[in-house]
């Protein structure tokens, strides 16, 4: 008899559990929502917030002027900070649980310096990797070489001798080697070009467009539901690579499976926004603790976090000074950083321990 | 049901570490313990069981079926392989991490009668008072209680466990070891269990294999196995056999003078 309470007592706590995830999810889910409409509602003019939500609504009902505004302005770059907050976040949960190291994401790793490399490349030389690309030729010189990053870790990742531990020093040698050959274009370049490549570099909003919203939502729409397809293994990794294996999963499969995945995703997120680091970190780390590792709820709220924090952050950058909005690089840098030191400083004392 | 390997050699990067394994017919409902030194190549026998190393010659058959070419997550539905190594910071409940080992061959979905399993095989092991605990706040051997819940919860037809009992103290030895025989009794699967203690191995199994540098050197009754000299010799050691008053099995042994 004890046997059955106790199985009861078992499942009533777990489904417990699951409530509280989905309490989690709808919470930042709201508060998501309320950013969005404020990052929205605010900039240099000053609207009440019922206005701002009338042209939301219905385009024209304040005049063309208000319609600019809010749907050109203002609408693009709360959509791309929501949008690259969650590709961001969810490149990052990947990152980490393929390469089983916390710290991994597409800044740590070094892709985004590589895209800023393609990037000056465009902006010095006018170079381009792919012909023909005419005036998106920035941004795809910075896919391109994200993408080549990911690939190089890829490799890496196969290579004997590669631990997990191993792929963040990889990551800071990607860093170190494509911010020499930045420098070199640094040093090469005019001073408008500089200047272009240094506010590349800090990341921006500004460069949002309707057609890159609708490209990275595909992708969103394609990585979630093929993260949530392959949520059962990408957990049981989470137990170690000897566990998953037994337990028939093949993790060698399931890393290239995933980390293609979330190349696309990483490369674009900096592609279209420049450097914008340790969203990757903070989304992730977040959600780890509000649900767990069950990728079933923390992938989807690893999105929903990271495109909260960019939002934010977003909301932050011109509410500063008003009239100036800082780069949202040089933001989530500050606010990333301590988390990043935190999660080095936790995981060192699980290893003492 | 009948597992039976034949011939099978086995290593790594065309290094054969097995070489012509043969170990007869195991029925169904019987406790098999490996037993043999370091590096005698009990692990890759298990690993290639298991099928995360593809074996260089032989073959492997339940119920006269050859499973060597079998794909990797038909595979792991009959065979189940828990790894020695265990341990890891994730953020998961002792529940949920038994749930995904049975999650990985029983669709997406969370169904009701997944989770009655995970529950049922908690409580056979003892454990539902950890149900909640995060696993990274686990102890040695709690954690070593989970991995052999993660491997029985799949309810596999065959079951390997490597040093199921290395982290263990006495007490959780003996209630781990007889929750595997009970399963052992009630749903009929072969068990294989890599064990270092020749007591326990005594006590529990009903038929033991001596593997020394990647051969098969006995194979019988654990009483006829652990009287010949051939223990001795492979564990670099003397020994005797002898019966306690209760008529256990008790190796004795000792360093050679």
């Amino acid at each position: 008899m004890t046997t059955d309470v106790d199985s009861a007592e078992m499942r009533q706590a777990y489904s417990k559990q699951i409530t509280r995830r989905y309490i989690m999810i709808a919470i930042v889910t709201l508060l998501l929502l309320i950013s969005f409409f404020v990052d929205v509602a605010t900039g240099p003019g000053k609207y009440p917030l019922s206005t701002v939500f009338d042209v939301f609504t219905d385009p024209m009902s304040h005049g063309v002027r208000l319609k600019v505004i809010v749907w050109d302005y203002r609408l693009p770059v709360a959509v791309t900070a929501v949008l690259v907050g969650a590709l961001l976040a969810v490149a990052g949960a990947q990152m980490q649980t393929i390469l089983n190291n916390p710290l991994a994401e597409p800044f740590t790793l070094g892709v985004s310096a590589a895209a800023s490399f393609g990037a000056s490349l465009a902006i010095v030389l006018g170079f381009s990797v792919v012909p023909g690309v005419g005036p998106l030729l920035v941004t795809v010189n910075a896919f391109v070489f994200a993408l080549l990053t990911c690939g190089f870790i890829l490799f890496a990742t196969r290579l004997k001798g590669v631990g997990s531990e191993t792929m963040i020093l990889f990551g800071i040698a990607i860093f170190f080697t494509f911010n020499a050959l930045l420098a070199l274009m640094q040093y090469m370049a005019s001073e408008d070009q500089i200047a272009r490549i240094v506010f590349w570099m800090m990341g921006s909003l500004s460069r949002a467009s309707w057609e890159k919203i609708s490209l990275g939502t595909l992708l969103l729409c394609v990585a979630i539901p093929f993260s949530l397809y392959r949520t059962w293994p990408m957990t049981a990794l989470r137990m170690g690579e000897a566990t998953a294996e037994s337990m028939g999963v093949d993790v060698a499969r399931l890393r290239i499976e995933m980390l293609i995945c979330v190349s696309l995703l990483a490369a674009t997120a900096v592609s279209f926004v420049g450097t914008v680091g340790f969203i990757g970190l903070v989304g992730p780390h977040i959600a780890r603790l509000l649900v767990g590792e069950d990728q079933r709820y923390f992938v989807p709220l690893s999105a929903l976090v990271g495109a909260l924090v960019l939002s934010l952050t977003s909301l932050i950058s011109k509410s500063i000074t008003p009239g100036i909005i800082y780069p949202i690089g040089i933001i989530t840098a500050l606010i990333g950083v301590p988390v990043f030191v935190s999660i080095i400083l936790s995981t060192r004392r699980e290893k003492l321990s | 049901m009948t597992l039976s390997i034949s011939h099978l050699s086995s290593g790594y990067s065309g290094r054969a570490v097995l070489e012509d394994i043969n170990v007869p017919t195991i029925e169904g409902g019987s406790f098999v313990g490996l037993i043999g030194p370091n590096a005698s190549g009990k692990s890759t026998l298990f690993k290639t069981l298991a099928g995360l190393i593809k074996p260089m010659s032989g073959s492997i058959e339940i119920d006269a079926e050859d499973i060597t070419n079998l794909k990797r997550k038909d595979r792991s539905r009959r065979v189940a392989y828990m790894p020695q190594a265990f341990g890891c910071n994730a953020l998961l409940t002792v529940f949920e991490s038994v749930l995904l080992a049975l999650k990985q061959t029983s669709g997406w979905r969370v169904k009701s009668d997944n989770l009655d399993r995970v529950s049922d095989t908690l409580n056979a092991l003892g454990l539902s008072h950890l149900s909640s605990r995060g696993i990274a706040d686990l102890s040695g051997g709690q954690a070593q209680m989970v991995a052999v819940a993660q491997t029985l919860v799949r309810a596999p037809e065959v079951i390997l466990l490597d040093e199921p009992t290395s982290a263990l103290d006495l007490h959780h030895q003996l209630s781990i070891m007889t929750s595997i025989q009970t399963e052992v009794g009630r749903r009929k699967p072969v068990v294989m269990a890599a064990l270092h203690d020749l007591n326990l191995a005594a006590k529990f199994c009903d038929r033991l294999v001596l593997l020394r540098d990647g051969k098969v050197l006995a194979d019988g009754l654990p009483a006829d196995i652990l009287s010949l000299p051939v223990i001795g010799e492979t564990y670099r050691v003397e020994t005797d056999l002898e019966k306690t008053h209760r008529g256990a099995l008790y190796v004795d042994a000792r360093l050679p003078a």
